[in-house]
């Protein structure tokens, strides 16, 4: 295989809260020690639901802010705040809502060449509004919609406007932050389809970030799922999807809806909260919530284990184990392991 | 397909413009309509008013002294308004008056506003402690009563016209930097922002090009608030004697001159009364309707 374009390893990112004149700060740790490749033209696709971190990852991926802990290269070139402003051309972001990403005080045109305007300078304007005609032709607008506003657009289409404007720097790396949650469901998969032809065009390499996993299974060749800021699964689409080895994984899975109303369904219902970033667990993460809790689970943290389709869990699911077996199986589970709410 | 997409161009085409939008909407206030008109008969007056005035605002008639407007007994033709103590003609005086208000109202504006909304982007983007000292800077001069702090400064910078519009525009800045410090924080949230980042803008353009444009409404209005603040805060340093000097006909001066005579002749303080009095009120009428017109909250859809 290639080498990969882009390499996280243990990347952190802690934020101190609170922390007045008297009170001493809390840390929270948004994302801790998450370890990724990322290759031309593949994608790989971070799901976990609201809060785990996956945005946090995007933001320091795009150079918008600066890891605590761990290393990124790009390229084989580690990326550090002083070469920031050479690296940043080469990863672009697509943000959620279509509506704030798109300044609504500039005509498209201006929106698509301003990225030009500030990187290349030597380039002649008449140049840079060509690249950006033909990059709107690109994704799929016509070329009357180059002197419009952005309120003028629809979601969708302002969607095509800023995926646009992120590859007028022909990035390596497009870094997208839930691109279709905000759309209706027949502009997702236009936008889908769009963003997997552009992928084959330019040789890109996304990183894909979501917690719609019917979107996911479309786009993704590898996936990583997060729970609180910590990677819990990571493997191929196929794998994952097919056999989850982790049973945060197996419970997300089991929560999406399935077109086949003679399929035998399977929802687990996770009991208790998601714990606080601000005091997680000493042991797993998700032991609070799991049926398969083990004392071990409670006092020690697991890490991922093989390196092809990785799970951090001391008590991996096999293929075909289900998780109404075990909780069956163990009727007082339930009760004993809520987590204490009154 | 192609169809009902060129329809749907068609609609965004015939779409009103901002500025017909706008208009749209100014015109739903009839209160703010009439200022309008008003205001722009006093930016008429201001412009032309060698032309339209009937005498040198300063030429003393000394055998009219104390003339009573056209309507009473011994008024004439030749001074409609009456005429002051030294027998200057009173309705020259206004006109020319209007000039010296709308001068100080452009001037305070301006310098307050441009002040003001610089001040006000370095605070939304500064870290936080120069953030904190700029903005308890603001919070001490807004807690002076504004008159009492233009009174202060224009005793130390000296009477006259100029130095009171300068301590006018400080008193009346705070109240840009405040406004523009919101907007800033409030836009600068917003995802736009940070992909005019991640694609590499600078500090300066992301102040200036990025951010500034999206907060410029409530400042707008703002200022033509101010306006009228100004040329009040004007005549009242005037009227103490802090503001434009006689002979000038600015009208707070005019009104201070002709105290002694309020019993004697009501038409000398009477008319640069009224005339504060319309324009202020014609302005604010026309800053509300302005605000509910930029208002995004108060549009029906």
């Amino acid at each position: 295989m290639t080498a990969p374009v882009m390499t996280a390893t243990a990347l952190a990112r802690h934020y101190e809260v609170g922390g007045g004149m008297f009170a001493k700060p809390q840390t929270l740790r948004a994302v801790a020690r998450v370890d990724f490749d990322l290759y031309a033209g593949k994608t790989l696709a971070v799901v976990g639901e609201s809060g785990c971190g996956k945005s946090t990852l995007a933001r320091m991926i795009t150079m918008i802010e600066e890891p605590t802990a761990g290393s990124l290269t790009l390229d084989g070139q580690p990326v550090v705040r002083a070469r920031w402003p050479k690296l940043r051309q080469d990863v672009q972001i697509v943000f959620q809502d279509p509506y704030g990403s798109l300044n609504p005080r500039q005509r498209v045109g201006t929106i698509l060449m301003e990225p030009l305007a500030i990187n290349r300078r030597d380039m002649k304007k008449a140049a840079r509004e060509e690249k950006a005609r033909e990059m709107l032709g690109l994704v799929g607008l016509r070329p009357e919609h180059f002197d419009r506003y952005p309120h003028m657009f629809s979601g969708g289409q302002r969607q095509r406007i800023a995926i646009a404007r992120a590859l007028m720097l022909d990035p390596k790396v497009l870094v997208l932050d839930e691109p279709v949650s905000a759309l209706d469901v027949s502009i997702q998969s236009a936008i889908l389809n769009l963003l997997v032809d552009l992928q084959e065009r330019m040789g890109l390499a996304y990183l894909f970030i979501s917690h719609d996993l019917s979107v996911v299974r479309h786009v993704a060749d590898e996936i990583i799922v997060m729970y609180l800021g910590k990677a819990v699964e990571r493997g191929p689409k196929a794998d994952v999807f097919a056999a989850p080895r982790h049973p945060y994984t197996k419970a997300l899975l089991s929560a999406t809806p399935q077109a086949d109303p003679a399929a035998r369904k399977e929802r687990i219902k996770l009991v208790g909260e998601l714990p606080s970033p601000l005091d997680v667990p000493p042991g797993c993460p998700f032991a609070p919530r799991c049926w398969k809790v083990q004392d071990i689970c409670r006092e020690t943290r697991p890490e991922l284990d093989l390196p092809a389709h990785a799970a951090a869990c001391f008590f991996p699911l096999k293929p075909g184990e289900n998780a109404t077996d075990a909780v069956l199986s163990e009727e007082d589970f339930n009760t004993e392991s809520l987590p204490q709410t009154d | 397909m192609s169809d009902t997409l060129s329809a749907e161009v068609k609609m965004i085409q015939n779409r009103p413009g901002r500025l017909r939008e706008f208009w749209f909407y100014f015109r739903e206030n009839r209160g703010a309509v009439f200022g309008l008109w008003i205001f722009v008969g006093f930016v008429l007056l201001a412009a032309f008013a060698p032309l339209i005035a009937p005498h040198d605002p300063s030429a003393q008639f000394r055998a009219f002294a104390l003339r009573p407007p056209v309507w009473q007994d011994g008024g004439t033709w030749r001074f409609p308004l009456g005429t002051d103590p030294l027998g200057r003609d009173m309705l020259s005086r206004l006109i020319v008056g209007a000039r010296y208000s709308f001068f100080v109202g452009i001037v305070v504006v301006a310098v307050a506003a441009s002040g003001g909304i610089i001040i006000g982007l370095v605070a939304g983007f500064a870290p936080r402690w120069l953030d904190a000292i700029i903005m308890r800077i603001m919070d001490i001069i807004l807690a002076f009563p504004s008159l009492l702090l233009a009174l202060v400064l224009v005793a130390v910078l000296g009477p006259s016209l100029t130095n009171a519009m300068i301590a006018i525009a400080i008193v009346l800045q705070p109240h840009y930097v405040r406004l523009t410090r919101a907007s800033v924080l409030s836009e600068k949230q917003k995802d736009y922002v940070t992909s005019a980042r991640v694609a590499g803008s600078g500090l300066i353009r992301l102040m200036f090009v990025t951010v500034l444009p999206n907060c410029l409404a409530p400042i707008i209005v703002q200022g033509a608030l101010s306006f009228s603040t100004a040329i009040l805060d004007a005549a009242a340093l005037g009227f103490l004697g802090m503001g434009a000097q006689p002979p000038t006909p600015e009208w707070g001066t005019m009104l201070a001159e002709a105290r002694e005579f309020i019993l004697r002749a009501w038409w000398v303080v009477t008319f640069p009364g009224v005339a504060i009095l319309v324009t202020v009120l014609a302005i604010n009428l026309m800053g509300d309707g302005l605000r509910d017109a930029l208002d995004p909250k108060l549009k029906r859809s």
